[in-house]
């Protein structure tokens, strides 16, 4: 069976078209051709979130997983968040989780918090 | 002499690459004024990565983005004005700011730039029926609860329009456990970029209803349930169609407007299409010494963007500070662009042949397969540019050589047509 999806690599968009032997076709540049089999084959995305801080101007700091995780653990990854809380100072790029599900992947701090 | 060489009103990603660019092209006395208590502006609400892939060339979150401009800043002596508010842009140009720090004064300066972005679009300003129950809030508003204050704001959610931050709020309410029932949109097409309903809504199976809208809000204290009817081709709903929603809340992502108050009350022109400054090739405003970028201008869906726009209007102005004479126009006489068919609105609104190449920025007003778009100088095709697909949500960006700019006399038109 084909599939057509919308390329998310880049803001352009494009729209993909795979067959069943794995050719790409819609794809404007060779990133499009990666993501696509990626796609069919084993889908994964970047999560986002936030988690409880303490001790810094705000009470929530963004985080994200530093790589993409398979798509099917985004909701599970987001679930384990609720259990951490930060003290700042937080540094953009600190471990908030190590190795998120088994994936290899960490949960990492975006943004930077002064203590207060 | 006066007090700074720049103003940067409004500390988002505009005004702080408009900073940058003023230094880096040789200001050394810039302000910029902020009313939040931190510098980033919207991008401290948008926690989801998507952002830089042009600019920094990796995909970063919005925090992140803000954050690399900010150390970029700690290198510099800029100087920042935080939780300060500007009331008043004069003439001179002179700036009015309120702050609990500086009080109430008036700053003077050789150039301002404008970068106060832009504000949501209100359950009001589209005027739904029903009542007037609490649940109702714009995209943004609940981005902001959910992302910096860290409230959630409902379990059962129906959001109205497909704009960017009604389609990323989708996602973000599902991942913390809320349940969306549909997006509504009353265009025939999204109002947000393809990759944002592809990761927000189809990865959630979160049904896109076209060509629908809301018709009635229903609920005493809290919204209980909102009724969706099917529009016909202008806009007008249907009779029969209406589908009934059990729900708690009311996302609105019904569209954004430059916050102008500050431009119109200085009496900068302002264009009815963009709502934002009309503006030249440099970013300067029709109030000589005034620049303008980012939302503030025209409403962006790519930070990139943004911050190349910024960078120019902060070195226009450090080329008006440092260039002496300031009642001198640029070389030769400035042309206006217009839309042609099948495009909305065109930015910079004029420029000055002379002043080299020349990004122009617009959008289209319907979808495109195939297209051309040409550049046409009084009627006569002088540029054309291939597309392989255009969609409303999507700013388009066409670059008009030097040597092409520079042969420009009359009136030039901006037109998108099928191939
Ligand atoms: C929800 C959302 C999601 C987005 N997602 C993406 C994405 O995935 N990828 C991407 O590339 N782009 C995205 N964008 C677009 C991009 O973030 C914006 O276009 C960009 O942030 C606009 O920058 P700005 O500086 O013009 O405005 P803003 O960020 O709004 O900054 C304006 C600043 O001016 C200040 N200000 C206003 N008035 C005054 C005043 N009178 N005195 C003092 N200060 C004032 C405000 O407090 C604010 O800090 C998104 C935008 C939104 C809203
Ligand atoms: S195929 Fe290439 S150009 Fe097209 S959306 Fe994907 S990454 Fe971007």
């Amino acid at each position: 069976m084909a599939h057509e999806f919308i390329c998310t690599v880049c803001p352009r968009g494009c729209h993909l078209r795979v067959d069943d032997d794995m050719n790409v076709t819609g794809n404007s540049c060779p990133r499009g051709v990666k993501y696509a089999i990626a796609e069919v084959t084993a889908p994964t995305r970047v999560v986002t979130s936030t988690v409880r801080i303490n001790g810094a101007a705000l009470r929530r700091c963004p985080v994200r997983t530093a790589a993409p995780i398979p798509k099917g653990l985004m909701g599970e990854a987001v679930k384990a968040l609720s259990d951490v809380t930060l003290t700042a100072p937080v540094e953009t790029g600190d471990v908030v989780i190590a190795d998120v599900l088994g994936t290899g992947v960490d949960f990492i701090a975006t943004k930077t918090f002064a203590k207060v | 002499m006066k007090d700074y060489e720049l103003i940067v009103v409004g500390g988002g990603p505009a005004g702080l690459a408009a900073a940058a660019g003023a230094w880096e092209a040789g200001l050394r006395k810039i302000l910029i004024v902020e009313r939040d208590v931190e510098l980033g502006g919207i991008l401290n609400q948008c926690i989801h990565n998507g952002f830089g892939l042009h600019y920094f060339k990796e995909e970063l979150t919005g925090p992140e983005y803000a954050g690399r401009f900010i150390k970029r800043l700690a290198g510099t002596d800029i100087e920042v004005l935080s939780d300060t508010m500007v009331l008043d842009v004069t003439e001179g140009p002179a700036v009015l700011v309120s702050g609990r720090e500086c009080g109430c004064r008036l700053i003077q300066a050789d150039s301002v730039v404008l970068a106060m972005g832009c504000r949501e679009r209100t359950r009001g300003a589209i005027s739904i029926p029903g009542s007037r129950p609490a649940g109702i809030f714009t995209a943004g508003t609940a981005q902001r609860y959910i992302n910096i204050e860290g409230y959630m704001v409902g379990s059962r959610v129906v959001i109205l329009g497909s704009g960017d931050i009604g389609l990323i709020m989708a996602r973000r309410l599902t991942l913390e456990g809320a349940k969306v029932l549909a997006c509504v949109e009353v265009m025939p097409h999204p109002g947000g970029l393809s990759r944002n309903i592809a990761q927000c809504l189809n990865d959630f199976n979160i049904p896109l209803y076209l060509s629908h809208t809301v018709t009635d809000i229903i609920g005493k204290d809290r919204v209980e349930k909102v009724i969706v009817s099917q529009v016909d081709e202008r806009r007008r709903p249907i009779p029969g169609t209406e589908m009934e929603f059990e729900c708690d809340t009311l996302l609105l992502s019904v569209g954004l407007i430059p916050e102008n108050e500050l431009s119109r009350r200085a009496g900068i022109e302002i264009d009815p299409r963009t709502n934002g400054p009309v503006v030249y090739g440099s970013m300067e405003t029709s109030m000589p010494g005034v620049f303008a970028c980012g939302n503030v201008v025209h409403v962006h869906d790519l930070v990139d963007n943004v911050s190349d726009e910024g960078e120019r209007a902060g070195r226009s102005a450090a080329e008006y500070v440092l260039g002496g004479d300031k009642d001198a126009a640029p070389d030769g006489k400035a042309v206006s662009l217009k839309n042609g068919e099948g495009v909305t609105y065109t930015v910079p609104q004029h420029i000055y042949p002379s002043a080299g190449a020349a990004d122009v920025y617009f959008r289209v007003a319907h979808t495109f397969d195939k297209s051309v778009i040409r550049v046409l100088d009084d009627g006569e095709e002088v540029l054309s540019f291939r597309r392989a697909r255009m969609a409303p949500g999507e700013m388009e960006k066409i670059t008009i050589p030097a040597d092409k700019a520079a042969a420009l006399k009359g009136t030039v038109t901006v037109l998108a047509q099928e191939a």
